[in-house]
This record gives C-alpha cells, structure tokens and sequence, in this order.
C-alpha cells in the first residue's frame, strides 16, 4: 500500500494510531473530549485511551457509568451546544441501547432544526466480529448506520487509515460513527510520522492495484481479500483491492473505474449479507457501470444466521481469504 | 422506624424531597408581564387549532392549552444565556424565549418563513439566538440532550443553567434515570421540569407510574425535589428561583414536578375519552392560570377590565399577524429538499 508522505514512516498497531489521533486532536481544540466506560483509570476496555487520562486529566477524558443511552444523549446534547464529544462504545453491540440518540437526535437535528444546529460529535469503538464471543457481542452494525441520511460511517483497516480518519472525524462538523476492529488493533502498519496526517472522509483507496477482478472491502476483510489476493497471484489471477474506507458517504469512482477495467466485481463483507453494505454496492454498481460487467455482481459476506460461538462454526460462519479466493475463480468462470 | 432511619444512613443525606409552598411576591409590571406571557400562549395555540381544523397544520400538533404557568414562571427565574429544551409540546415554550410568534406559526404550517425552513413541523423546532434547543419528538430523548448541555455549559464554566422540561409519561423513560445518575455524579447544572398534566395521551399517571408523587424520582440520585402548583405561576416562579439558585451556585440538578393540566386533547386528532368533562370543567373553573393572575391583577387595582381588554385586543393582533404570515409564507422551495443534511 502507498502512502505519500514526505515525513518519514514509523511502525504503528491500530490501537496506538487511533489513541494519538485523538491525543493529537485534543491537543489542538480544548472542545474536543473522551467519555465512555473504562476510557479513563483503566485505560480502555481494549486500552485505546491508554494514557489520555494522565495527559488530559479527568475534565477531559470521563469515565461514565454503563448508560449508554444516557451518555450518547449527553454527548449530543454537549454537541448541540458546541463541543466536540469523542464517544467511546465498548463495543458497537452495546450502542444498540443507544442507536435512538444516534439516529433520531445526532444524525436529524440539522435537517430538523434549517441548520441551525449543528452535531459534531464522534461516536467509536470496535464493531464486527471479535474472536469467539458469540451471538450478542460480536456483529457489523456498518449498515445500520449507513443506513441514516446525517450521519458519516467509517470503517479503517490500516492503521494510517485509522490515525488519518479518525483525525478527520473528528474535525469533522458532522457526526461520524466511527467503527473500529478488534482483531485489528493489535496490527500493524506504517503509519506516518507528525501530527499533521488526515485522511479525508469519503474517499475510497486500491489499496492493490490488479487487472482481473476487482476485490472491494471495508475493515477486517480487506486484509482477508489482500491475501486472497495473494494466493490469486501465485495462480495467475490479478486481482485489484479496493478498500472503501468510508461508508456513508460511499465513494464508488474507484471501484467503477476498476470495473472499466476488470469487467468483474467481488464485494466482501464480514458482515451479514442480506441488506448489507455489499448490497448497496452490488447495486449501485449494477446501476452505473452493468455494460461493463462479464459476469454477475457476487459477494462474500458472513452466513445468515446469528454467530455461533463453537469454534468451527464459527469459522464456517465467516468470511475468509478461502471463501474470497473461491468466489473470484466464480466471478472468472474458473476453478 | 424513621429514626432508625435516620440513624443508618450516610450523613450526606437531607430531606430530599419537598412539597413547595412558597408563592413570589411579584411587582405589579412582573404580574402584568405573566399575564400578558400567558394570554399571547393560549390565545396562539387556540389559533393553531383552528388552523389545524382547517387543514392548514399537518401531522402531529400538541396544544399547551392550560400549562401555560408552568413555562411562564420557569422563564421568568432565567437569565440571558441560560439554555431549555423541551419535548413536542413546545409551541409555548418559544414564545416564552421571545422567539418570533410569526416564524413558530409559519413553522407549523410548513412554510419557508418558519423557523426550520418549514422543514421540522411543530415538534421539531429550534433556535439556537434564543436558547431554546428544542422541540423533541422522542418522549424522553431531551432529558439527556438537556443534560448535555449542562454539561457544555459546565465544562465552559459559563455559569449558564439548562432547563429541561418533560411529561409525566416520559418520566417513566430509563434515559431520563440515565441523566439523573450523571447530572448528580457530575454535579451538572440543569433544572429537570416535569410537566405533569395527569396523562400521557391516555394513560392517567397513577395507571403508569409505581410512584405518582414525580418530585420523588430523584431522590435514589440524591437530587432534591419540588411539587410545585403549576397552575399558579407565582407558586411557579418561587420554585424556579430556588431551583436555579441551587443549580447556578454548583450544586447540580434539582426536580420541579409541576402540577398542571392540559385542556385540550393530547393532540389534535384526541377525542379525550379518558377523562370526564366534569374534570377538565373542574380545572378550568377552579384552576386556570390564567384566570388566577387575571383576578390578582384586578383585586390589587393594578389594571381595570377595560386595560385588560387592551391586552387582549394587542395580543390578537400578534396572533392574527402571526397567522397572517404563516398562510401567506411560500412553501419551502424544492430545492430545500436536499440542503441542511450535512454540514
Ligand atoms: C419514545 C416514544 N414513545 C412513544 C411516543 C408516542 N407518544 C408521543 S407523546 C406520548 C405521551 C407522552 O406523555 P407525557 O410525557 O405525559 O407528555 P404530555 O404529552 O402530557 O405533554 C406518547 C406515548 C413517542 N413520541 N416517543
Ligand atoms: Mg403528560
């Protein structure tokens, strides 16, 4: 992957990425401030605020009680009025108790009010499959909140991606649901050096540049589809990566031009399929670019059904760069 | 028993939870004011619900009819700066900030000249030059909005109070305990005022609520609690004074439950079979607020009947303009379809 930077490049996991992000931002605008569960004294549930308490202070970085309905309310509420909230989830999951503060208050009150309030609030934390937990702590909400007209989804999965956009998120003068990985935090990456790298919001990336069939993913499935990609190569496949990074709003130029070019489209999800952001893609893709398509629009996305917390079925339930690999020879008309 | 009590709990603890009694001794302009605040209310929603039995107000339209001391007494205890919030029965609740009567009418026709752009409708209002953060549609959602901004405005050390008001019903909504858990943990200056007109659409409060006496929902966070006569706004005004003098002097949230009753239907499509005509006749005659400031104006010798008149007519003419504006203001344009999403 490339990153243009004339600062040099330091090797960095996702966690410490999104951590001096936002220690970065804080830095910059006194408004900006951290609240969730165990974000402070214990340093984050998955110790991505590992520090900001000693650095911040406890005005800045707050643990809450676990009401996440009535701390994503506050934040908004905090919003409206001027500052700059960072909401911690301790997972996504459990911003189902709060998805009414997000949805009805966050993402409509601009609309609502002939834009005169204005949301800009971040609300993050890990989303998507976390490793063996089962069925209520592991799921891709991704759709759910690309779904709402008002609100900005992101879903990174370098860490530079992560720095960068979480960075523009929370500049950003909307509010941003900014959806983490799990199993990537402890990845890592080249990330560049300096405070001053921001990766715009709304803007997809190739990520790996092919001729064959193009491969487009957001989060964990774009490592998955690199190595896919991988093993395509060493079987004479070429296959372009394209990383959507942001996913409302959607930025399918790449992946049209891509199209242009490979004539074949596989859309990856570890997500469910059935109303997924691989839908909206298959879709609008079907829509603006079908004279260019050999072959059906597929997608790889997680079964159907809710995660199974044994081990093998779990495995059977997501996607993988095996399941990935299959469905492009699908898409070539090859085995 | 109560001794024991006493004995056995934290030293922190105090008489949380108080019927008020107290009354403000107001000036004579002070009295004048509330009156005329509290006739241009009910005069306004009476025009809204004429306009709306003639289908010139859509959707969803919840008159405060009979409320109206509530918002009056609270407003008058505030000071530039401070900040409210409030649910969907809000029309009242602007004109108290002093928003234009003309821009909340044209709102609730839809049109380009309300204050949304015509784009929130009744229950989605806002204005940002007058504190007033909404018109919520969510029963309960402004609980933790309002707390937020206290928050903001603690965290800015502004010295501001937020005022957020809510129904009986939403009383009942997990969010507003969220709230209160963290506006005491956090020590957040905000006035919570519960509405309790006695129903939340049909259901009277003792069919929904464990515990009816809605000034003690505070007490487990340790936040003190008035029951207030909200239909008197001089009983209003003395609660709200105290309420903002705790607040404002960093003592952190209190709960007004103010005793009111609405006149008309929850909304406009409500036949009210819920309640007998007796009971709402019973409350107008015995209780309204507006009969009460009229009959202390008069038996002080402040204003005679034929000044009053003189209120009344000016106070037409506001509405009548307001209507006026809210018929004759264009729909928005096509194109507002699609602006104000982002940012
Ligand atoms: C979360 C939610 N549930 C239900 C409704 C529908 N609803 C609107 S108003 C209302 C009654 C609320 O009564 P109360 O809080 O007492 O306020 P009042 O209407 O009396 O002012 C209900 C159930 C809603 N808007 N939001
Ligand atoms: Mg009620």
């Amino acid at each position: 992957m490339s990153i243009d930077v004339k600062a040099g490049l330091k090797s960095q996991t996702v966690r410490e990425a999104l951590r001096d992000a936002m220690a970065e931002e804080m830095r910059r605008d006194p408004d900006v401030f951290l609240m969730g569960e165990e974000v402070a004294q214990y340093q984050g549930a998955y110790k991505v605020s590992q520090g900001l308490l000693d650095e911040f202070g406890p005005k800045r970085v707050m643990d809450t009680p676990i009401t996440e309905h009535g701390f994503a309310g506050l934040g908004v509420g905090a919003a409206f009025a001027g500052l700059k909230p960072i909401i911690e989830f301790m997972t996504f999951n459990f911003a189902m108790q709060a998805i009414d503060q997000i949805i009805n208050s966050a993402a409509k009150t601009r609309y609502m009010s002939g834009g005169q309030i204005g949301c800009p609030i971040v609300f993050r934390g890990p989303n998507g499959a976390a490793s063996r937990v089962a069925a209520q702590h592991s799921q891709n909400y991704a759709a759910w909140y690309a779904h709402i007209p008002g609100l900005k989804v992101v879903a990174p999965y370098s860490a530079a991606d992560a720095k960068g956009l979480l960075k523009a998120a929370i500049r950003d003068p909307n509010p941003v649901v900014f959806l983490e990985n799990e199993i990537l935090y402890g990845k890592t990456f080249d990330v560049p050096e300096g405070d001053d790298w921001i990766v715009p919001l709304g803007k997809s990336a190739v990520v790996r540049e092919g001729s064959d069939v193009t491969l487009v993913a957001y989060s964990i499935a774009v490592g998955q589809c690199l190595e896919a990609a991988d093993a395509l190569a060493a079987d004479g496949v070429s296959a372009e990566v394209i990383d959507l990074r942001t996913l409302r709003p959607l930025d399918l130029e790449p992946v049209i031009a891509s199209v242009q070019k490979t004539n074949r489209l596989l859309v990856v999800e570890e997500g469910w399929p059935t109303c997924g952001i691989s839908a909206e893609v298959s879709a609008r893709v079907t829509e603006q670019a079908f004279d260019y398509l050999d072959a059906p629009v597929l997608r790889v996305a997680n079964a159907d059904v809710p995660t199974p917390y044994a081990a093998n079925l779990e495995k059977l339930w997501l996607i993988s760069p095996e399941k990935i690999i299959t469905a492009a020879k699908a898409a070539l008309y090859r085995d | 028993m109560a001794k024991l009590a006493t004995k056995k709990i934290s030293p922190r603890y105090r008489p949380l939870s108080q019927i008020a009694t107290a009354t403000y001794d107001a000036s004579a302009e002070e009295l004048k004011t509330y009156y005329r605040q509290m006739l241009l209310m009910r005069r306004f929603e009476e025009k809204a619900g004429q306009m709306y039995g003639m289908g010139l107000i859509g959707g969803f339209c919840h008159l405060y009819i009979g409320q109206e001391a509530v918002v009056t007494g609270i407003q008058a205890a505030l000071r530039p700066g401070d900040k409210v919030i409030t649910g969907y029965r809000d029309h009242a609740h602007m004109l108290a900030c002093g928003i234009d009567p003309r821009a909340v009418m044209a709102e609730l026709t839809g049109r380009a000249g309300g204050i949304s752009k015509g784009k929130g409708g009744s229950m989605h209002m806002f204005s940002v030059e007058h504190g007033f953060y909404g018109g919520h549609g969510i029963v309960g959602a402004q609980v933790s909005l309002g707390t937020g901004i206290a928050f903001a405005e603690k965290y800015r050390e502004t010295g501001g109070v937020t005022v957020a008001y809510f129904g009986d019903g939403a009383a009942n909504q997990g969010q507003v305990y969220e709230s209160f858990n963290m506006a005491e943990l956090w020590k957040l200056p905000v006035i919570y005022v519960i509405e309790n007109n006695q129903y939340a659409m049909g259901t009277s409060v003792n069919r929904a609520s464990a515990e009816g006496e809605l000034y003690r929902r505070g007490e487990s966070f340790r936040i003190p609690g008035r029951q207030v006569d909200g239909m008197n706004v001089l009983a209003v005004k003395a609660a709200a004074d105290e309420a903002v003098a705790w607040s404002r002097g960093g003592n952190g949230p209190i709960l007004l439950e103010m005793k009111t009753y609405r006149y008309r239907g929850h909304s406009m499509s409500d036949p009210a079979k819920y309640r007998s005509k007796e009971e709402v006749q019973k409350m107008r005659a015995e209780h309204d607020p507006l009969d009460q400031a009229k009959k202390r104006l008069l038996d002080a010798g402040i204003l005679d009947e034929e000044s009053l008149k003189t209120i009344d007519r000016e106070v037409k003419e506001i509405v009548a303009d307001a209507a006026d504006f809210a018929t004759a203001s264009p729909e928005p344009e096509p194109s507002e379809l699609w602006t104000d999403v982002y940012a």
